[in-house]
């Protein structure tokens, strides 16, 4: 199948020049941290991680967001599903490898990163979540090839194949609370200890997956003969809105906590983040962006006749899916190391080369969906005509 | 011939026995070195939980430079100076409300105030820093000494998000290419670090194994300030002036039960 993504329109090949050359980008500037250490970046010895431990942390939601399509696909037969699963699955394998990329641009010393393999440490959340993500990347890759295949031979797909796609459900679900363990389970760290952050990431998990599954399927309508269907789109808006719902419940309920117990620690946080704290506030613009759109994505999704026109769906979607892109992708991680330990504050802004290696490890991603994609896309018209 | 034979077989069993993913081939090497080659230094100090014991009414600004200043010659700890948000240190001062913070309050004793609190890893008995790291490069000895293996470290940084004490630092620059470019190290018997790993305090480990007191211990002998002992045993100094005196212990409440005690 893989040389359906070696034909392509001149647009096509368009998409894949310019990120390669951003992901051409990104390795080079990496290159240069790899030289220099990470005193390239922003971070320092109070804010110790930065923005990508905060992409990997938006992306393992992404990627477990798959698991709402083949979830009522698969457990509740609801055939709109069908013809996007797929779209799902590859999404998932995208999404996985930005958070792998993530990881690896982030170590010290990334040459050793099989240590991690080679000193087997099960007391670690990171050698779970190593073990995790790596086990997703590969149930979707073999789920969405073996799928794909037996599609375009117009067969059943294999017997063997269906456990897999059982199992990749409650697989979906670990990943990020795997994830959500790497923060939760940190003493002296107020602003990720608390026990709903599991299920705070899934909530927004899957609103902002799906919120880009929408917007992926109206791209690939528009670009393509393949049409994932209306009624698919719908009811993938119907998971976003309660996701959304659920998500903002999730983030007053914590804000609830820390101010009704007015515990100085479970506040410093959010007062940093909302309003700023002892002359500090880098992120309260962002937080403010994150909460204005959040709101609006919410009410226009709630709005049926906007939600079932595909314009402002997509303004909904995008509105949605970058809200959440600053509550996970930004705030949540830098926030959780402010103030520090030593209940002062060092502010963290990232700098060129950490925005460029950023971009190029979302470029490459890109590059890796845009080429599954293509495939998919292209097996699904073979299919039609 | 008779004695690596046994040695072989014993191995055989111990893999056998199916020790995990541990590599057999590690085990070989381990046994393969032999006691007679390596053994500890007779005068090499042995306990079952090291702890330090901060006297902070005998310390003032010249001591615990002191004390800071012997630690970091010996370890070879790169000057980036207080400003450098990149900074390393293992022992440094702070005042007391960032030393305890949430404890302290507007009509806090003067003297308490203002006195420089020596800070340092806490070489908890329960180090979150060892929970979290993916490749056992930090880890805990059985004397209690939360050691940091720098040639494993693959400089993830999860110990330095654990860590509640700020007792982590990451070289974020290469040491040997910044600051010791154009200086040799103090100390050419201690190695000196790379970019990319993360150090701390290792209780003067490499100090302990031929006899010597933790550094900063010795740099303030004059005045007793810090006094170095085994908690497990009842006759020791810490023990003693434990007893003698109201210790506290920095954030008591995360549960990681730190070993360095504070008598204000």
């Amino acid at each position: 199948m893989l040389e359906t993504a070696l034909k392509g329109s001149k647009k096509y090949w368009i998409l894949i020049g310019v990120l390669f050359g951003l992901h051409g980008m990104g390795a080079t500037a990496f290159l240069y941290q790899l030289s220099k250490g990470l005193t390239v970046t922003g971070m320092s010895r109070d804010v110790s991680w930065g923005i990508y431990i905060a992409q990997f942390t938006f992306l393992v939601g992404v990627a477990a967001s798959a698991v709402m399509v083949v979830l009522p696909y698969y457990l509740h037969n609801v055939k709109e599903f069908g013809k996007i699963t797929i779209l799902g699955e590859f999404l998932a394998v995208a999404a996985v490898n930005m958070c792998l990329m993530f990881i690896l641009v982030d170590l010290g010393k990334p040459m050793r990163m099989l240590n991690v393999i080679l000193h087997p440490t099960p007391n670690s959340i990171l050698f779970w979540d190593m073990v995790v993500l790596n086990g997703y990347l590969f149930l979707n890759i073999i789920i969405g090839w073996v799928v794909l295949s037996a599609e375009r031979k117009q067969v059943d797909p294999p017997k063997w194949v269906k456990p897999l796609i059982y199992l990749s459900i409650p697989w979906a679900v670990s990943i990020h609370t795997v994830t959500a363990f790497l923060y939760a389970g940190l003493p002296g760290r107020h602003f990720w200890l608390t026990a709903i952050m599991a299920a705070r990431f899934l909530g927004s998990a899957f609103a902002a997956g799906p919120a880009l599954l929408i917007l992926l399927c109206l791209i690939v309508r528009k670009v393509s003969k393949f049409d994932p269907g209306k009624e698919a789109i719908q009811k993938v808006a119907n998971i976003v809105v309660y996701a959304m719902i659920i998500s903002i419940f999730f983030v007053l309920l914590e804000v609830f906590t820390a101010f009704y117990s007015q515990i100085p620690g479970h506040m410093h946080g959010f007062v940093y983040t909302f309003v700023g704290l002892h002359g500090h506030g880098n992120l309260v613009p962002w937080t403010w962006a994150f909460a204005v759109m959040a709101v609006i994505a919410t009410l226009m999704l709630l709005c049926p006749p906007l939600r079932k026109n595909e314009t402002t769906l997509a303004i909904s979607c995008l509105l949605v899916f970058f809200s959440l892109w600053i509550e996970k992708g930004i705030t949540l991680v830098i926030t959780g190391f402010i103030p520090n330990p030593f209940d002062t504050i060092t502010e963290y802004v990232p700098t060129l080369p950490e925005l460029a290696i950023t971009v190029g490890v979302w470029a490459t991603g890109f590059l890796i969906l845009t080429i599954l994609y293509k495939i998919a896309v292209s097996v699904k018209e073979e299919i039609a005509s | 011939m008779e004695r690596s034979r046994r040695s072989f077989l014993k191995i055989l069993g111990i893999s056998t026995l199916g020790l995990g993913t541990l590599s057999s081939v590690d085990l070989l090497a381990k046994a393969e070195m032999g006691k007679a080659e390596y053994s500890p230094d007779p005068k090499g100090m042995t306990g079952k939980r090291w702890a330090l014991v901060v006297d902070v009414k005998k310390l003032d600004e010249e001591t615990t430079q002191k004390a800071i200043e012997a630690c970091h010659l010996i370890h070879n700890v790169p000057d980036y100076g207080d400003e450098d948000n990149e900074e390393i240190k293992w022992i440094w001062t702070d005042k007391y409300e960032h030393a305890f913070p949430g404890t302290e309050h507007a009509y806090l004793a003067e003297e308490i105030e203002e006195k420089p609190f020596l800070l340092l890893c806490n070489h908890c008995a329960n180090p979150p820093c060892v929970r979290v790291c993916p490749t056992q490069a930090t880890w805990q000895r059985g004397d209690g000494v939360v050691m940091m293996d720098q040639h494993r470290c693959i400089g993830c940084r999860y110990c330095m998000a654990a860590c509640p004490f700020g007792a982590r630092s990451f070289n974020w620059k290469d040491p040997r290419t910044t600051y010791f470019k154009d200086k040799e190290p103090p100390n050419p018997k201690y190695p000196t670090r790379t970019k990319g790993v993360v150090e701390k305090c290792n209780l003067c480990a490499e100090r302990l194994a031929v006899g010597e007191m933790p550094a900063c211990v010795e740099a303030v002998k004059d005045s007793k300030a810090i006094v170095f002992g085994d908690l497990e045993d009842p006759h020791s100094e810490v023990r003693e002036v434990l007893h003698e005196h109201f210790a506290i212990r920095r954030k008591p409440e995360l549960g990681t039960n730190p070993n360095v005690y504070y008598i204000v």
